[in-house]
């Protein structure tokens, strides 16, 4: 039962979140930083999630290719 | 908002979902046997049909900020997922996605396999062979099809946008009898991976609080955005990569998109 618990959780997270585990986290960081802007400074953020997702993809191509010809 | 955007992303990640899952079926039904891989892809199909009929409902209790949120989030993750691979692909780092050469891999290991039979399946290794491409490609069609639908309120649209994906490319490989290497998949799956990461992008900061500048019509800047900063991506990666000395082989990671 753990075994297949075990398999589960691993095809969702390769489903979902994939070779870089950062891309996800940096989405997550920047929909929580965009609703506490909203929320709680009344600060339209709208900016946030597309510069944040921008910023998440360069970096996690610039880690696929470093060092690599 | 207009369900042409809704339709074609439906369509067409599916399209390509169901090129994958071809594959694998014609590889277990012509090198082994028909009527278990038949038998492997219906039990599939009767899974994914149990997993629609259970979340597609149920998604539509969740309020839309918060499903907004929870989606936007996931085909964010999801959509950067294809757009990463998709740049990789495109700038030379990562091989290209090659049905041809999947289809060759498979026949390979299906002719290597031992047979034998199990619970009432003649061949068991076409059975989950073909069970566990459907299921799996098949997956990715349920989760883009209902997070789609049920965020655009549209769930019958994205529902027959998908199913029509998947016939179009079922008759085309019966017509043909071999994988769809001829489908521009790697373009497709660049235009996928906009789609999904400008859809997650918006319905995400939509679900956090924020109101758009000019609402929905804010898709039209965000879109072409994404893009841009893709493209951008793969001029910049082409131009190191040519700046630097012939690679001996091409990067290989794992796949499932």
């Amino acid at each position: 039962m753990s075994r297949w618990l075990r398999s589960f959780g691993a095809f969702w997270y390769d489903f979902v979140i994939g070779d870089d585990w950062r891309g996800a986290a940096v989405v997550a960081v920047a929909l929580a930083l965009t609703a506490l802007l909203v929320h709680a400074a009344s600060v339209n953020a709208w900016w946030l999630l597309p510069v944040a997702v921008i910023a998440a993809l360069g970096w996690s191509l610039r880690r696929a290719t470093a060092g690599k010809p | 908002m207009n369900s042409l955007p809704l339709v074609l992303t439906v369509f067409v990640a599916c399209a390509v979902e169901a090129v994958e899952a071809l594959t694998i079926v014609l590889a277990a039904g012509l090198t082994r046997e028909w009527r278990s891989t038949l038998q492997g892809m219906a039990a599939a199909l009767v899974v994914l049909a149990a997993a629609v009929a259970v979340i597609g409902p149920a998604l539509t209790l969740v309020p839309l900020t918060g499903l907004r949120l929870a989606v936007g989030a996931l085909l964010a993750a999801f959509g950067l997922q294809w757009l990463r691979k998709a740049i990789l692909r495109a700038s030379g780092y990562k091989d290209l996605h090659d049905e041809g050469a999947i289809y060759a891999r498979q026949v390979a290991a299906a002719q290597a396999a031992t047979g034998g039979g199990r619970r009432g399946v003649r061949d068991w290794y076409a059975f989950t062979l073909s069970f566990k491409g459907v299921l799996l490609e098949g997956l990715e069609v349920v989760f883009i099809a209902i997070t789609f639908g049920d965020n655009q309120g549209d769930l019958g649209v994205a529902a027959a946008a998908a199913a029509a994906a998947v016939l179009a490319v079922a008759a085309t490989g019966i017509a043909v009898r071999a994988p769809l290497s001829r489908v521009p998949e790697n373009t497709m799956k660049f235009a996928v991976g906009v789609m999904l990461t400008s859809f997650g992008v918006f319905w995400g900061a939509e679900g956090a609080g924020v109101s758009w500048p000019g609402n929905d019509a804010a898709l039209l800047a965000v879109v072409p955005a994404v893009i841009l900063v893709a493209l951008g991506y793969v001029a910049l990666l082409r131009r190191t990569r040519a700046a630097g000395p012939p690679p001996a082989t091409a990067a290989v990671e794992r796949s499932t998109v």
